[in-house]
C-alpha cells in the first residue's frame, strides 16, 4: 500500500479526515501536479498585474520562480492561497486548482484552504507577543485545533523539522522576537509546518538572511521536499538552481518559460530567459 | 554684549587663519561673493530668524513657566493646609466635612465620589471605544470609516455643561423607569455620560494603536488558516495592547478630572461607598462648590481644595505618565 505518507511517523494531526487521506495517496502518484494555475489574470485597480498564468506546480517538488522586481511573482503566488484578495480593490481572473478542484469555487473557504497551502513571507514575522512555543502552536490556536494534538509533541517536530530545535529547545518560552533574523525565519516555517500543510509557499524566504542563515533554510527546503509541494520566488538565479525541480519565469506578468531547473538555466527556450539568466536585464 | 563682540572678533581671526591669504577684513570676506561665491563662514541664517527663534523660545518659556507656577502655588497651599490637618487625618479619616462645625478631613468620600463615577464612565467607554476602534480599523470600509470616524469625535466637542444637564434633567429620569432606587443625584447618570464623552478618546488612540499593527502580522495569521475575529482578537488586540492600554488610562485620567458633569448630576453629598445609584460628591465637584462659595480664601477651610487638588494633580498626573510608558512600550514592541 501507497498510502500514507506519514506511516511509520507521529503524525501531526492524529485525524485527518478520511477524504484528506485520499488526497494523500493521490499526491503520492506524481502525475497530477498539485496546484494549477490556469489563465490566471490578477489586478490591482485597474492595473493588470498578472496577464493569465497557465503553470502546473508537481506535487511533492520544489518550484522556483524567477523574474525581475514588480513582473508579479508575489502577486501570483498569494492568488495561490488567496492572499490577493486580502488587498483592498485586489482583483483576480482565471482560476487555481488544488488536486483538481477550483480554490475560487464558490462553496471553498478561503480560510480553510489557507490551512492547506501555507505560506513564508519575505521578513520573518513571528508574532511578537508569542513566546518560541506559542508561536509554533499560533496556527494550531488560531484556527481551533489545539485540542486535537499534543502541543509538546508538534512543537519539537515542528521545530526539528525546521532544523531550529536544537538551538531553541531550551528557551521556548523566550520572545519569539528574540531570535536572529535567520532563526526567526526557521520559526515562522516550523508555524506553517505545525498547521500540517500540504503545499508551503515561500516568498523570497531568504532574502532578509545572510549567506549561512540562506544556506540552512536552503537544505531545510530540499529537506522539506519529499513531503511537501513547495513553490518558492526567488531572486536569487543560484539559490533556484541549488533548491528547485523546475523553475518558472517571470516577465511582466506573463510566464515566459517553465522548464525543469537544469535546462532551463543551460538551454532556455525562449530568448528573454536566456537574456535574463544571463543577466543582461532584471 | 561683550561676549557678542568677542565672538565676533574671534571669527574673522580663525578665519583668517585658514582663510585668503592678506586679506585682513575676515569678517566681510563672505559678503564679497565674487571671489567665492559660496563661502562657508559667516551666517547662512539671516538675523530674522533668530529673532523668530528666539520668540517661539519665549512662547515654550511660557507655558512651562504657567505649569511651574500652578504647580507651585498648589504645593505651597497643600503644604500649609498639612501644616493645620494631620496628613495622616487626610489620608485615613472616612468622612469629608470641613465646612461643618464637626470637622473631618479624610479624602476617602470625595475619593470613592470620583472613582465610581470614572468607574462608571470606563465600564461604557471601554468596551463600546474598542469595539468601535476594532470595527473601524479592521472591518469597516474606507468611506464609512471617514463618515463614522468624524462622527465619533464630534462626541468629544460637545461642551460638557451640556453633557451635565443632559444627564442631569434626561437620562437619570430616563434611568429612574429602570433603575430601582436610583436618586436624583447619582453617580451612574453622569458616569455614563462622561463614558460618552470619553468614549472616543478610547477608540480614536485604540485605533491608531490597532492601526499600527504591521500587515505582515496579519498576513501571518491568514496564512496559517485563521479567520478574520481570530487574527483580531488573538493577533491583532494582543499586539496593540499596551497601545490600547494607553487609550483606557489617558481616558480614565481624563473621567477623573472632569468636573463640569458630575458636578451637575452626580451631586455634593461627600460619601464613602461604590453603589453608583447614590449621590456623590467628586474631588472636582467639591473644588467647584468650595471656589464658588462664599468660604474666605486663607482659611483652612478654603485651603482644603488645594490639597484635593493636589491628590487629584497626583492621580491625573501619574496615569498620564503610565499612559506615556505603555505608549512607549507598545512603540518599542513592534
Ligand atoms: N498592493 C498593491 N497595490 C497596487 N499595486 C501593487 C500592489 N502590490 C503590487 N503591486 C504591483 O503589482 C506588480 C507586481 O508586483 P509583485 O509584488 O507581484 O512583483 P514581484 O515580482 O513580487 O516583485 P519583487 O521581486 O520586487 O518582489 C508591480 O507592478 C506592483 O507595482
Ligand atoms: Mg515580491
Amino acid at each position: 500500500m501507497t498510502m500514507l505518507v506519514h506511516e511509520g511517523q507521529p503524525t501531526l494531526l492524529p485525524r485527518l479526515s478520511a477524504s484528506r487521506k485520499r488526497e494523500r495517496v493521490e499526491r503520492t502518484d506524481g502525475v497530477a501536479p498539485k496546484l494549477r494555475s490556469r489563465g490566471l489574470r490578477a489586478f490591482f485597480g485597474k492595473k493588470e498585474v498578472l496577464k493569465g498564468i497557465d503553470l502546473p506546480v508537481a506535487a511533492r517538488e520544489v518550484t522556483a520562480v524567477i523574474g525581475p522586481s514588480g513582473c508579479g511573482k508575489s502577486t501570483w503566488i498569494r492568488c495561490l492561497n488567496r492572499m490577493h484578495e486580502l488587498i483592498a480593490d485586489a482583483r483576480l481572473e482565471g482560476a487555481v486548482e488544488l488536486d483538481g478542484r477550483d480554490v475560487y469555487a464558490r462553496d471553498v473557504d478561503p480560510v480553510l484552504l489557507r490551512r492547506r497551502i501555507g505560506m513564508v513571507f519575505q521578513k520573518p514575522n513571528p508574532f511578537p507577543t508569542m513566546s518560541i512555543r506559542d508561536n509554533v502552536l499560533a496556527g494550531l490556536r488560531l484556527t481551533g485545533t489545539l485540542a486535537r494534538v499534543r502541543p509538546a509533541e508538534v512543537v519539537e517536530r515542528a521545530l526539528r523539522q525546521a532544523a531550529l530545535w536544537d538551538e531553541v529547545k531550551d528557551s521556548l518560552t523566550q520572545p519569539g522576537a528574540s531570535l536572529s533574523g535567520g532563526q526567526q525565519q526557521r520559526l515562522c516555517i516550523a508555524r506553517t509546518l505545525a498547521v500540517d500543510p500540504e503545499v508551503i509557499l515561500m516568498d523570497e524566504p531568504c532574502s532578509a538572511l545572510d549567506p549561512i542563515a540562506t544556506a540552512r533554510i536552503e537544505d531545510l527546503i530540499h529537506a522539506l521536499s519529499d513531503r511537501y509541494t513547495i513553490v518558492i520566488v526567488t531572486h536569487n538565479m543560484q539559490q533556484a538552481t541549488r533548491v528547485s525541480d523546475s523553475t518558472a519565469f517571470f516577465l511582466m506578468g506573463e510566464l515566459v518559460e517553465h522548464a525543469p531547473t537544469n535546462q532551463l538555466f543551460t538551454s532556455p527556450k525562449d530568448r528573454r530567459t536566456e537574456e535574463y539568466i544571463t543577466g543582461r536585464f532584471g | 554684549m561683550t561676549a557678542a563682540t568677542a565672538s565676533a572678533t574671534s571669527e574673522p581671526s580663525a578665519s583668517l587663519g585658514t582663510g585668503a591669504v592678506g586679506d585682513p577684513s575676515g569678517a566681510v570676506e563672505p559678503a564679497v561673493g565674487d571671489e567665492d561665491p559660496r563661502p562657508l563662514t559667516g551666517r547662512a541664517a539671516p538675523w530674522h530668524e533668530r529673532v523668530i527663534e528666539i520668540g517661539l523660545f519665549a512662547c515654550a518659556g511660557v507655558s512651562v513657566l504657567t505649569t511651574i507656577g500652578i504647580v507651585a502655588v498648589l504645593l505651597g497651599e497643600t503644604l500649609q493646609f498639612f501644616g493645620e490637618v494631620s496628613i495622616l487625618d487626610f489620608l485615613t479619616d472616612t468622612q469629608w466635612t470641613p465646612l461643618f462645625s464637626d470637622k473631618h478631613f479624610g479624602i476617602w468620600p470625595l475619593l470613592s465620589g470620583t472613582l465610581v463615577t470614572s468607574g462608571v464612565a470606563i465600564a461604557v467607554a471601554l468596551p463600546f471605544g474598542l469595539l468601535a476602534a476594532i470595527y473601524l480599523s479592521e472591518i469597516a470600509s474606507p468611506r464609512v470609516r471617514s463618515l463614522v470616524k468624524p462622527s465619533l469625535e464630534l462626541l468629544a466637542g460637545v461642551p460638557t455643561v451640556v453633557y451635565g444637564y443632559f444627564a442631569l434633567v434626561t437620562l437619570t429620569p430616563l434611568l429612574q423607569h429602570v433603575v430601582p432606587g436610583l436618586s436624583g443625584f447619582n453617580a451612574l447618570s453622569p458616569g455614563i455620560v462622561m463614558g460618552v464623552m470619553i468614549m472616543p478618546l478610547i477608540s480614536s488612540l485604540s485605533e491608531d494603536a490597532i492601526h499600527a499593527v504591521p500587515q505582515s502580522l496579519r498576513e501571518a495569521s491568514y496564512g496559517l488558516g485563521a479567520s478574520k475575529l481570530a487574527t483580531i482578537f488573538r493577533v491583532v488586540l494582543p499586539t496593540a495592547r499596551s497601545g490600547i492600554a494607553a487609550s483606557v488610562t489617558l481616558a480614565a485620567s481624563r473621567a477623573i478630572g472632569e468636573t463640569m458633569i458630575v458636578a451637575i448630576a452626580a451631586g455634593q453629598q461627600p460619601r464613602l461607598g461604590i453603589d453608583p445609584r447614590q449621590p456623590f460628591e467628586t474631588m472636582t465637584a467639591y473644588i467647584v462648590k468650595v471656589s464658588l462659595g462664599d468660604i474666605a480664601t486663607g482659611t483652612t477651610e478654603f485651603r482644603t481644595i488645594f490639597a484635593v487638588g493636589s491628590a487629584l494633580f497626583v492621580m491625573t498626573l501619574s496615569m498620564n505618565l503610565l499612559a506615556m510608558r505603555l505608549a512607549r512600550s507598545f512603540r518599542g514592541a513592534l
